[in-house]
């Protein structure tokens, strides 16, 4: 990690007395029970638990669980498009069609609803929100695991769609065909209503435990940006989400009782549904990338070794993508119908969001510079977002010009524009997250060479999966389609390449965090050399994390923790006075050495 | 052609063009060309930050990487002139893509007082093009260098009208209209081409028009052609000698070319085979159950309500998706549809001309021509398809 002579130099500047060292007191561990436990008491031990980082855990198995059956049914969408004709989702036009719309209609509604919208703020959020605070848990235990459960039941419901008569309405339940057609969409349209009810929970916990349960002297702007990135998101989840209830309960009563709230013959208006819909799900974009970006702002610094650059800029570009991002779902409807002043309008304010999104990305790269970067699985995973993030942003621009998007709305383009944001944004962010906490999760040191391998398959797979379908779209080549003109064809077998690519790179990343819970090195308490709280608890923590209050100081000053042979991990140095009274931003003209 | 100034800066440094493969499809429009404009000059941008920021990532990933002997050099915490200038200068350029984009789409919104008029009908799954003379095509035609309006509407369920040579593209919603325009530019057909491309479906040489608002099961197949003839002179004369070549064949005939033509073939195979739809051959004449009542014999009085009334009737184990035609289906072509679901079946009797069959269905006959009698639309209706159970169809609308 730390060169030598550096970590020479400050073991001599702090004269090697282990007193100066903080201490960490250890416990039994959050993962354990204890001895004498029977197998029943455990599992309900687990079931019953209030603890935020067991209900933490259970999420991020759940998410994986719908990640993985999200991914299959991707890989049978990208099977089946190896050929312009179909074949391998059925013989006849009619059942590979049938099949097909299935396929991309489960990919897309589990990957949102039940994997990227959950992935970081229900699971690591809900491990280490509280931690980063200082705090024995989040405000509201109870309301966690219940949102944890009516997360189980949505998924449930979506498991029962696919054991029935399957979905085929894409995603986003467009009306009228999803009053129409006799898949189960009322079975669907429940479970993401109930889905929205775990959303709305979380978020609401969040906000409450940001804002009351913040340790003395963490003020707003000396929080990690990790909770302003969450804190932005809990905010669109409890205000967004209710939109999404109501439009999914007007859904099935259009469905059921014919209100016509969406029926022309009836008076409705099917364009009305894309407002609600994307009154929701646009603001929903932002649940999946804020926390992504906000665990980037995380690992870019310690790996970096510098401070953060650009603080409060990172913090209020958070925010002002939360309320930017309200107002912004028209620009899903550029060709709908909407009136030309509408698509104006909406067009004009999409382009506002691009600023705080740019800012961020300038300030990550600023932050690298004259650090000593560390090229650990985290960072590298934190590198690729960079990578794939910009490309998903700047093709974002392509979007928000309305004459051009009218040429590229509905196409491959915008297919490849969202994944590189929400996968290669949110799902890269998320491996980021994991890689970087792991030790801290499971207290164990998983393999850093081939955690690296895999994210440099997970890098090429991706961008050889969802780089081509950009010019695809540019073609013309429309989203949907289970038969395509040969001419897309080479373009198309690229993509699904990739797919396997990637594939591999994520079963490699999980099979070597897998078996680092069994062969793993026993993870220091602070391997990475981190300053937010969370790594002042022993690594796994305590059930209650914190024996004492631990000192806050800035979560981007790295200078108080010197790396330590024996630990194996870095210890943190109690800071002298003089540091104590200075002020958080250091001084501005940059320190020569 | 009509080359925007801006994009011959672009125009063959695509290294994309050396693996074979087209950026953009041609050009064939007047907007596409300023459209791709827009596009060449946002990907400039983008390859600018991208070159950028990933550029200085690897600069900075090199320059410095942990290794003995580098230690990181404390930097300032944030520099406000530095952040706002990376703020506002990014701003300044998204304004300007905006008004691009904007200006171009004001184009792409307003067509022109003199465009020619086609009124479009999207169902599940296919295109019916409604031409001012009343003949309806599956595919669209259309003159080069006339400035072309489409009012389109839905029957069902979402659609949406894409023709990626020209740049355009519009949501076609269930209860109301919208709208599209475009002029063309560059013709794809000689005249005796496009004369036989009204046989086909999908597969005659034209520009591609998709559907590309999931519209369900067929989605992919909803493909259409967009034929450009070379002067308005020449689309006139199509339209004439497509609206009367019904004629010259015989009723099966037109038949088969109406199955092909009006969707029918997108669910109904004639192989035998099952698609969403029940397969024509052999039907005729049989007793089928229906998902609800007694079993009805598919008659002549049963493809002509299926046709127009498609939910009254639905045959077990199927679903009731098929659009109805009424209004767009003139008796003639029941007829013809009638003759040649009727030809599937071995031993069934087929007339080889219209006059055996008894003459065309609410075809005005020359006589009555002349004497100005007896509206097209108020003819009785024709001896395979009596009126019992459904009204006369009207006749297709006529554009303004």
């Amino acid at each position: 990690m730390i060169s030598q002579s550096r970590q020479h130099t400050l073991l001599e500047a702090i004269g090697e007395d282990p007193s100066r060292k903080v201490h960490i007191p250890q416990g039994p561990s959050y993962l354990t029970n204890p001895p004498g436990t029977t197998f029943w008491q455990a599992v309900g031990s687990w079931m019953f638990t209030l603890d935020h980082k067991r209900i933490g855990v259970m999420y991020l198995c759940g998410v994986m669980f719908a990640f993985l059956l999200g991914g299959i049914y991707a890989g049978l969408v990208r099977v089946e498009l190896w050929n312009g004709t179909p074949g391998f989702l059925g013989e006849s036009l009619q059942q590979a069609q049938n099949n097909y719309n299935q396929a991309f209609t489960l990919h897309g509604a589990i990957m949102t609803f039940l994997f990227i919208i959950p992935s970081i703020p229900a699971a690591l959020g809900n491990i280490f929100l509280p931690m980063m605070l200082g705090a024995k848990d989040v405000a509201f235990p109870r309301m966690n695991l219940a949102s944890f459960y009516l997360w189980c039941t949505g998924a449930v419901f979506f498991v029962a769609t696919l054991l029935t008569s399957g979905l085929d309405t894409g995603w986003t339940f467009y009306t009228p065909y999803s009053t129409t057609t006799s898949t189960s969409v009322i079975l669907a349209t429940l479970g993401v209503f109930i889905l929205g009810f775990s959303s709305i929970f979380t978020g609401l916990n969040f906000v409450v435990t940001v804002n009351t349960m913040r340790p003395k002297g963490m003020t707003w702007f000396k929080m990690p940006l990790f909770l302003w990135g969450i804190y932005s998101t809990a905010i669109i989840q409890v205000l967004a989400t209710p939109v999404l209830a109501i439009t999914l309960v007007l859904l099935v009563c259009e469905r059921t009782l014919g209100i016509g709230i969406f029926d022309p013959a009836k008076g409705g208006d099917p364009v009305l549904f894309q407002h609600f819909f994307w009154f929701y799900s646009h603001p929903a974009v932002y649940i999946m990338i804020l926390p992504g970006m906000a665990v980037i702002s995380e690992v870019i610094p310690v790996y970096s070794r510098k401070h953060i650059f650009g603080y409060t800029f990172i913090a209020y570009s958070s925010v002002a993508i939360a309320l930017l991002g309200f107002l912004v779902w028209g620009h899903h409807m550029f060709t709908s119908t909407e009136s030309a002043l509408a698509a104006v309008i909406f067009s004009a304010l999409t382009f506002t969001v691009s600023i705080p999104s740019a800012i961020k990305v300038f300030n990550w790269l600023t932050t690298m510079y004259k650090g000593a970067i560390h090229f650990n699985a985290a960072m590298c995973y934190a590198l690729a977002f960079m990578f794939l993030f910009t490309i998903g942003g700047l093709t974002g621009l392509f979007l928000g010009a309305l004459s051009v998007d009218i040429h590229l709305h509905d196409t491959y383009f915008v297919v490849a524009h969202f994944h590189y944001v929400m996968m290669g944004g949110t799902l890269i962010a998320f491996l980021a997250g994991l890689h970087h906490w792991w030790p801290k999760m499971f207290g164990v040191m998983y393999n850093e060479f081939w955690a690296r391998i895999a994210c440099l398959l997970v890098f090429v797979g991706f961008n050889l999966t969802f780089f081509p379908q950009f010019i695809l779209g540019t073609q013309g080549m429309p989203r949907r389609y289970a038969a395509y003109k040969e001419e897309f064809q080479f373009l198309h077998q690229l993509s699904t390449t990739g797919y396997f690519v990637l594939g591999t790179g994520l079963f490699l990343a999980a099979a070597v965090l897998i078996i680092s819970l069994f062969k793993g090195k026993k993870a220091p308490d602070n391997p990475w050399g981190a300053a937010t709280l969370e790594w002042k608890c022993c690594s796994p923590p305590t059930h209650h994390n914190f024996e004492v209050q631990p000192w806050t100081g800035s979560p981007y000053v790295y200078d108080d923790f010197v790396y330590d042979p024996d630990a194996e991990g870095y210890v943190e140095v109690l800071p002298d006075l003089q540091r104590d009274a200075k002020p958080a931003e250091a001084p501005a003209a940059p320190a020569t050495t | 052609m009509h080359p925007a100034p801006l994009l011959n800066v672009f125009d063959t440094p695509l290294p994309l063009a050396a693996f074979g493969i087209d950026w953009f499809r041609d050009a064939a429009s007047t907007q596409a060309a300023k459209v791709d404009t827009l596009y060449f000059w946002i990907l400039a941008i983008c390859i600018v930050f991208f070159v950028l920021i990933v550029g200085l990532m690897i600069v900075f990933m090199a320059r410095y990487a942990a290794r003995p002997g580098h230690v990181e050099e404390h930097t300032s915490h944030h520099n406000n002139a530095l952040e706002a200038a990376w703020s506002i200068f990014p701003g300044f350029l998204t304004v300007g893509i905006f008004w691009f984009g904007f200006l171009g789409y004001l184009d792409l919104r307003t067509p022109p007082d003199n465009a020619y008029e086609i009124q479009v009908v999207a169902k599940k799954w296919n295109w019916s093009f409604v031409y001012p003379s009343g003949y309806i095509d599956s595919n669209l035609h259309v003159p080069a260098d006339r400035p072309v309006k489409l009012i389109m509407s839905s029957d069902d369920v979402l659609h949406s009208l894409f023709i990626p040579a020209f740049r355009v593209k519009m949501d076609v919603v269930p209860g109301r209209y919208s709208k599209l325009w475009f002029e063309a530019t560059t013709p794809t057909e000689s005249f005796d081409e496009a004369i036989e491309a009204k046989d086909t479906r999908g597969d005659v040489n034209g520009y591609d028009l998709f559907c590309t608002e999931y519209c369900g099961e067929g989605h992919s197949a909803m493909i259409a052609k967009v034929i450009v003839h070379e002067s308005e002179a020449a689309f006139e004369k199509w339209l004439v000698e497509a609206d009367v070549i019904e004629l010259d064949s015989s009723p099966v005939e037109l038949g088969q070319k109406l199955w092909l033509q009006r969707g029918c073939k997108q669910c109904h195979s004639i192989d035998g085979k099952k698609g969403t739809g029940p397969s024509w051959q052999g039907t005729f004449g049989t007793e089928q159950d229906m998902t609800k009542g007694d079993p009805i014999e598919v008659d002549e009085n049963y493809i002509r309500k299926s046709i127009l009334e498609p939910m009254a009737d639905i045959r077990a184990g199927y679903k009731g998706v098929m659009p109805s035609y009424k209004g767009q289906i003139k008796e003639a072509e029941i007829a013809a549809l009638i003759w040649f679901i009727k030809s599937l079946k071995e031993g069934e009797e087929v007339p080889a001309t219209w006059e055996e069959a008894g003459g065309v269905p609410g075809q005005e006959t020359e006589e009555e021509a002349a004497e100005g009698e007896a509206p097209a639309d108020e003819a009785e209706p024709a001896a395979e398809a009596p009126a019992e159970d459904a009204a006369p169809a009207k006749e297709p609308a006529k554009a303004a």
